[in-house]
C-alpha cells in the first residue's frame, strides 16, 4: 500500500489555489469526489487482505481527515472573504441626511395657551369657552358696564350691529359660566380659565386688532385678594420657571371687579404690565344670582401674546399674525 | 390729565421727591403715565439786561454787548443774535455754565473777549427751534437765576386716570388724594365769595332740574378783556396742555384745572332774554365754538336764550355768544349737570371736551358756586369790572347715602388683618366722615366722590391707601376634588398633535377677512359684516379658515418658500337664523398642502402632494380623534374645490368636513403654480369617540382568499365597501382593496378591483367549503349591488 500522506500538502496547495467556491468544489472532487484520489484509495482497500486492511484504512483516513480539514478551513476562509466583500459593497455614508419628512410645529401662542391650561389644570381649573361674537349685554352690561359708561370708551369695540360686538375681553365667559353653573345646580367652588381670541379696534406696532386673553375665575367661600395675588404669582413663577419672579398689584378700575388691580411682573429689574384683575364685583354676582355675602371670587385677565413675547424673547407683536414660516418654524 | 408738579406742590406739603411722588401716585391708583422735566438740566444762567451794544470790529454779524447780569460791573459778551439790542432782557449763561450740549468758557470771538453767552430758548433746551434770544418781560429781575425766574425746576406729570376717579380731574382733587395717600396736609387758598358791586343779574330758568340740579351764573360788566393773561396763569395753563386764548377764556380754563369745575363765559352783550336750560328740539341747530354745526336730538341738553340754543350744556359753548378780546360784559356760568345726561352725547357728535369729560364722570356739585366766586375774583382782579348778583337755580342734588364698612368683611375680602384704628385713620386721611359702632363704620362719602356707594368701594379705598404692595401673595386654602376626565371626548390638542406629526405648521389668522374670499371663494351670499372694520380687506367674519390659509401660503411663497403644509384651529362664524340677528360659531380645523410631498432631498423623489396623500393625513387625524368610528368620503361639490377632486367627509354617516383640490380658477387667481389641497373639519363633531369595548379574540386563524372583480369605472369603492359592511355576510371578517387596474384585458370604462378577503369563525376552523360559500355570497352581493363581474 502506497503512502498517501503526500496528498495532504498537495490538496492544501490545490485548495489554497482555489479562488472561489466553484474552484474549491473542483479541487475537492479531485481528492474526495466519486473518482477522487482518496475515494479511489478507499475503494482499493477491498483488494487488501484482512490483515492489511485496518492499518491501510486507518492511514487513508488520517490523510482523508487532514484533507477534509483543509477543505473546511479553505471553505470558511472563502466564505469569510465573500461576506467581507459583500459587506464592503453594502457600506453607506452614514453621515448623509436622513430621508426627510416635513416637520410641523405649533404656533407660539398655542404653546403658551397649552402651558397656561396645564398649569391651571394642575390646581383644578377647568377650561371654559364662550362666543367671540358676543352680545352687548354679556360683553358690557352684565359686567357692570352700562351703556354710555365712560369705561366703554376704554374698549375700542368692533360692532356687528346694535346688539352684537366682537368681544373685547374674555370676561363675558365668566358670566356665561356662572349663569350656566347656576342652571345646572353646580355650586361654588367654581374655578375656570377661559382662553380665547379678543378684539379691539386698534392696530399698530404694539396693538393687534385681534389678540388672545386668558380669563381666570375662582369663586369660593373664603377667597381673598391676597389669594389672587398668590395664585397669579405662583402661575408666573411656574410659567417662566423662575422662583424669583414677583407680582405687583397697582390699584386700577374695572367695573366688574372691586378692588381692581393692574398686574405687573418683575422683569429684568423693572416692572411689566401683564394684565388686570380684581375681586368679582357684587353687581356681577347679582347678575348671575350668586350670593355675594356668602361667596367671594377673584378674576384676572392675562395677555397671552405678552407672555409669549417674554417667554421666547419675541420683540414684535406683528410676527404672531404674519404667519411667516421662518418665524413660526422656530417654535416646536 | 397733564399738570405741573410745582402747581401741585403749592397745594399739598409733601416732602417726597419727584420720583417718589410719582411712584406714590401710581401705586395709589393715579397712574403717572409720563413725567418730563420742564427744562433739561443746566446751571449758571441768569436774567440779564443788555446795557449797550457795539458792532464787532471784525465781524459784520456779531455785536459786542455790555450786559448787566446783576454784578457790580456789566460784563462783555459777543453775541450773534439778530434781536440783541440795548435794553433787551434775556437769559445769559455765565462763564462756567453747563448748558444742554455746551459748557460756557471765557473765550475770544474773532479777537474780542466774551465772558458768557446770551441764550435763546433752544440753547436752554426749552424748545427745539428758536429765532433769536429769548425775550423776557421788561420787569424781570436782573441777576435772578433763570430757572427760578421761569420756574423751570418743574415736571410735567401726565395721569392716566381711570373713569371712576373724576375727583382727580383737577389740581385740588389730586392734591387732596396726595394728602390722603401720604398723610401730608393740603394748603388750599380759601375762596371767598365776591360781594356784588351792582344789582345786575340775568334771570335763569332751569326747565330740566333733574338734568341740571344746580345752575349758577353771574354778570360781570365793564371788564377789560384786552389785558394779557398774567405769565403765572399762562404758565400753569400751558403746563397743563392748554393754550392761552384770551384772558376771559383763560380764567374759565384755569378754574377748570384748579377746581375741576367746567365753566363757560358768554358775551353778555350777545345774549337776549332769560337763560334757559332745556332739552334741544329735535334737529335744532347750533354752531359750536369750534365752528362745527351740529344738529341736536331731543335728549341733548342745551343752554338757550331768547334766540335759541347758545351752548351744548356741559360740552361746548356756541359760536354766537362767545367772548373775545372786545367783550366788555360776561355772563359766567357754573353748573352741575347730571352725568347720565351728558354721558355719550359728546361722543355722538364726535366731540370730547375737557368739560364733557368731567361732567360725564361726575363734577363736585358742592363746588358749583365756589367756582363761580373764584372765577369772579380772578376776572375782577385781572380785567376789572363790576360783579352783579349771583343767579342760582337749585334743584335736588345727588344724595350721598351712608355706606357701611364691616371690619370683618374688609379683612376677609383683602385676606389680611386690619385694626379698627388703622381703618379709622385711613378714612380720616381720605376726608370721609364716619361713625363707628361694633366694628362697623358708617361712612358718608363726600360730594366729589362719585365712586363710593357700596362696601366694596370703601374696601378698595382702604386697600389702596394701605398699599396693594403691603398685601402679601398668599396661596388659597381650598377643598380639593378631582376634575372630570371624560374618556369619550378627545382633547383638541390631539388634533394639533396629529397634524404637527404629519408635518403641518400651525398658523393663527385673523377672524375677519376680505369680503371677496367669502362671497367668491366660499360662495357665501351673506357674510357677517363688521360695522367698523379696521381695514376694508378685514371687513367680514370668516365662514371658513381656507381664505387665511391661502393668504398665508401666498405670503410665504413670496418669501421664497416652495412648499408648505399649514393648518389652523379656530372658529368660523355664521348667521344662526335668516333674520341675521343671532350667530353660531363652529370650531374648525383646516389644513393646506402645496408643493412637493416631502422636502427637497437626495433620498426621495420630489413628487407633489396629491389627493390621497392629504387624505391619509385626514384619516390619521380622524383616527387620533374619533378613534373607532367609521369614516367615509363622498364625492361632492364645493365652490372652492376642483369638481372632480372634492370629497365630503362623513363620520358615522354625518357630514363633518371637506377635502379636495383647490379649483384651478382659484389656483390661477392666487398665481399658484402647483396644485393646492385643502381640508376643513368640524372640531366638535370629531372629538367624540367610543370608549373601547372588548370583543372575544378568536383563537382560530383567519383564512385569506383573493377576489378580482370588474366594475364600472365610476363605481366609488367606498360605496362598494359600504355595501359589504352593510350585508354582514357570516364569517366574513374583512375585505380590503389591494389593487386597481384599468387597461389591457379590462373593458373600456371598467376597472378591475383586487380584493383580499379575510374569513374566520370564532368557534371552529373554516373548511374549504365554508370559505367557498363565503366567497360565493360575496360575489353574489357585488354582482347585485355593484353590477360587478368576476374577472377572468
Amino acid at each position: 500500500m502506497t503512502d498517501l500522506s503526500h496528498l495532504i500538502p498537495q490538496a492544501q496547495a490545490d485548495f489554497a489555489a482555489s479562488a472561489n467556491m466553484n474552484e474549491l468544489e473542483i479541487a475537492k472532487a479531485k481528492y474526495l469526489g466519486k473518482t477522487g484520489l482518496l475515494t479511489d484509495a478507499l475503494k482499493g482497500l477491498g483488494k487488501l487482505s484482512n490483515e492489511e486492511r485496518p492499518a491501510a484504512g486507518a492511514a487513508i483516513n488520517v490523510v482523508k481527515q487532514a484533507v477534509e480539514a483543509a477543505l473546511i478551513s479553505r471553505r470558511e476562509a472563502l466564505l469569510n472573504a465573500e461576506q467581507a466583500k459583500q459587506l464592503a459593497q453594502e457600506s453607506i455614508d452614514v453621515s448623509l441626511p436622513a430621508r426627510a419628512q416635513s416637520t410641523g410645529g405649533l404656533h407660539p401662542v398655542t404653546l403658551t395657551l397649552q402651558r397656561i391650561e396645564q398649569l391651571f389644570h394642575s390646581i383644578g381649573f377647568e377650561v371654559a369657552t364662550g362666543p367671540e361674537i358676543e352680545t352687548d349685554f354679556y360683553n358690557f352690561t352684565a359686567l357692570n358696564i352700562p351703556e354710555d359708561h365712560p369705561a366703554r370708551a376704554m374698549h375700542d369695540t368692533f360692532y356687528i350691529d346694535e346688539a352684537n360686538v366682537l368681544r373685547t375681553h374674555t370676561s363675558p365667559v365668566q358670566i356665561r359660566y356662572m349663569e350656566n353653573a347656576l342652571k345646572t345646580h353646580k355650586t361654588p367652588p367654581l374655578k375656570i380659565i377661559a382662553p380665547g381670541r379678543v378684539y379691539r379696534v386698534d392696530s399698530d406696532a404694539t396693538h393687534s386688532p385681534m389678540f388672545h386673553q386668558v380669563e381666570g375665575l375662582w369663586v369660593d367661600e373664603d377667597i381673598s385678594f391676597a389669594n389672587l395675588k398668590g395664585v397669579v404669582q405662583d402661575f408666573l413663577q411656574k410659567f417662566f420657571e423662575r422662583d424669583d419672579l414677583t407680582v405687583r398689584f397697582r390699584p386700577s378700575f374695572f367695573p366688574f371687579t372691586e378692588p381692581s388691580a393692574e398686574m405687573d411682573m418683575s422683569w429684568n429689574g423693572g416692572w411689566l404690565e401683564i394684565g388686570g384683575c380684581g375681586m368679582v364685583h357684587p353687581e356681577v354676582f347679582k347678575h348671575v344670582n350668586i350670593d355675594s355675602e356668602k361667596y367671594r371670587g377673584f378674576a384676572f385677565g392675562l395677555g397671552v401674546e405678552r407672555l409669549t413675547m417674554l417667554r421666547y424673547g419675541v420683540n414684535d407683536l406683528r410676527h404672531f399674525f404674519n404667519n411667516d414660516l421662518r418665524f413660526l418654524s422656530q417654535f416646536k | 390729565m397733564q399738570f405741573s408738579e410745582n402747581w401741585l406742590r403749592s397745594l399739598v406739603g409733601t416732602d417726597l421727591d419727584s420720583q417718589a411722588l410719582s411712584h406714590a401716585l401710581t401705586m395709589a391708583g393715579l397712574e403717572v403715565e409720563d413725567m418730563q422735566p420742564v427744562a433739561a438740566p443746566f446751571t449758571k444762567v441768569v436774567v440779564a439786561k443788555i446795557v449797550s451794544v457795539e458792532k464787532h470790529p471784525d465781524a459784520d454779524r456779531l455785536q459786542v454787548c455790555s450786559v448787566d447780569v446783576g454784578l457790580a460791573q456789566p460784563i462783555q459778551i459777543v453775541c450773534g443774535a439778530a434781536n440783541a439790542r440795548a435794553g433787551l432782557i434775556a437769559p445769559c449763561a455765565l462763564v462756567g455754565a453747563q448748558l444742554p450740549g455746551i459748557d460756557i468758557k471765557q473765550a475770544k470771538v474773532r479777537g474780542v473777549e466774551s465772558f458768557g453767552m446770551m441764550c435763546s430758548s433752544k440753547e436752554l433746551g426749552l424748545t427745539t427751534e428758536a429765532t433769536g434770544l429769548l425775550e423776557l418781560d421788561s420787569l424781570a429781575p436782573v441777576g435772578q437765576d433763570i430757572r427760578q425766574y421761569l420756574d423751570l425746576d418743574d415736571h410735567l406729570l401726565t395721569l392716566k386716570l381711570t373713569p371712576n376717579r373724576s375727583d382727580c380731574l383737577s389740581l385740588t382733587g389730586i392734591a387732596r388724594d396726595v394728602a390722603a395717600i401720604t398723610g401730608a396736609a393740603t394748603c388750599f387758598e380759601e375762596i371767598k365769595s365776591v360781594p356784588s358791586d351792582t344789582a345786575d343779574r340775568l334771570n335763569a330758568v332751569v326747565a330740566e332740574q333733574q338734568a341740571c340740579p344746580r345752575y349758577c351764573g353771574r354778570l360781570i360788566t365793564g371788564v377789560n378783556a384786552k389785558v394779557s393773561t398774567p405769565a403765572w396763569m399762562v404758565k400753569r395753563l400751558e403746563r397743563s396742555g392748554l393754550r392761552s386764548i384770551n384772558v376771559l377764556v383763560d380764567v374759565t380754563n384755569y378754574v377748570l384745572l384748579a377746581l375741576g369745575q367746567p365753566m363757560h363765559a358768554f358775551d353778555a352783550s350777545k345774549l337776549s332774554g332769560d337763560i334757559i336750560v332745556r332739552f334741544a328740539q329735535e334737529n335744532e341747530n347750533l354752531r359750536l365754538l369750534n365752528e362745527q354745526e351740529v344738529s341736536l336730538k331731543s335728549d341733548d341738553l342745551v343752554i338757550a336764550d331768547g334766540n335759541g340754543a347758545i351752548a351744548l350744556a356741559g360740552i361746548m359753548g356756541g359760536q354766537s355768544t362767545s367772548v373775545d378780546e372786545a367783550s366788555t360784559a360776561v355772563f359766567l356760568e357754573s353748573a352741575y349737570f347730571s352725568p347720565t345726561v351728558i354721558a355719550g352725547k359728546a361722543r355722538r357728535l364726535g366731540l370730547s371736551t375737557d368739560s364733557s369729560y368731567r361732567f360725564e364722570r361726575g363734577v363736585d356739585f358742592a363746588n358749583t358756586r365756589l367756582a363761580l366766586e373764584y372765577a369772579t375774583q380772578l376776572i375782577k382782579q385781572l380785567c376789572g369790572g363790576k360783579a352783579g348778583e349771583v343767579t342760582e337755580c337749585l334743584g335736588v342734588l345727588p344724595n350721598r347715602l351712608p355706606v357701611k364698612l364691616r371690619l370683618s368683611r374688609l379683612v376677609s375680602v383683602l385676606g389680611i388683618p386690619f385694626a379698627e384704628d388703622k381703618v379709622a385713620q385711613l378714612l380720616s386721611q381720605l376726608g370721609f366722615t364716619y361713625t363707628l359702632e361694633q366694628s362697623v363704620f358708617t361712612v358718608l362719602p363726600p360730594s366729589y366722590r362719585f365712586d363710593i356707594s357700596i362696601e366694596e368701594d370703601l374696601i378698595e379705598e382702604i386697600a389702596r391707601l394701605h398699599g396693594y404692595d403691603h398685601i402679601p401673595a398668599q396661596a388659597p386654602v381650598a377643598t380639593l376634588s378631582m376634575l372630570e376626565a371624560p374618556e369619550a371626548r378627545a382633547h383638541q390638542a390631539v388634533l394639533r398633535d396629529s397634524l404637527v406629526a404629519a408635518g403641518y405648521q400651525e398658523l393663527v389668522n385673523y377672524s375677519f377677512v376680505d369680503e371677496a374670499w367669502e362671497t367668491d371663494l366660499l360662495a357665501n351670499p351673506r357674510p357677517i359684516k363688521l360695522k367698523n372694520p379696521i381695514a376694508s380687506n378685514l371687513s367680514v367674519m370668516r365662514s371658513s379658515l381656507w381664505g387665511g390659509l391661502l393668504d398665508s401660503l401666498v405670503y410665504n411663497l413670496n418669501r421664497k418658500q416652495d412648499r408648505a403644509m399649514l393648518f389652523e384651529l379656530g372658529a368660523s362664524y355664521h348667521y344662526a337664523t335668516a333674520q341675521q340677528t343671532s350667530f353660531t360659531e363652529t370650531r374648525r380645523i383646516a389644513g393646506l398642502a402645496y408643493g412637493s410631498a416631502k422636502p427637497e432631498q437626495w433620498a426621495a423623489a420630489g413628487d407633489d402632494v396629491d389627493f390621497f396623500e392629504i387624505k391619509a393625513h385626514v384619516d390619521a387625524l380622524l383616527s387620533d380623534a374619533s378613534a373607532l368610528l367609521p369614516v367615509s368620503y363622498e364625492k361632492a361639490e364645493h365652490s372652492a374645490l376642483h369638481p372632480g377632486q372634492t370629497a365630503r367627509i362623513l363620520i358615522d354617516g354625518k357630514a363633518i368636513g371637506w377635502l379636495g383640490k383647490l379649483h384651478p380658477k382659484w389656483q390661477q387667481h392666487y398665481s399658484l403654480t402647483k396644485s393646492t389641497f385643502l381640508f376643513e373639519l368640524d372640531v366638535d363633531a370629531i372629538l367624540n369617540r367610543p370608549i373601547p369595548a372588548y370583543q372575544e379574540v378568536s383563537k382560530l386563524l383567519p383564512v385569506r382568499r383573493d377576489l378580482a372583480v370588474v366594475v364600472d369605472e365610476n363605481m366609488p369603492v367606498s360605496a362598494m365597501m359600504a355595501a359589504i359592511n352593510k350585508a354582514a355576510i357570516p364569517m366574513l371578517m374583512d375585505v380590503a382593496l389591494f389593487d386597481i387596474y384599468q387597461g389591457q384585458g379590462v373593458a373600456e370604462n371598467k376597472k378591475s378591483l383586487a380584493l383580499s378577503v379575510l374569513m374566520h369563525d370564532t368557534q371552529k376552523t373554516l373548511t374549504d367549503s365554508d370559505a367557498d360559500s363565503v366567497m360565493a355570497n360575496l360575489l353574489q352581493l357585488l354582482q347585485n349591488e355593484c353590477n360587478a363581474t368576476l374577472r377572468n
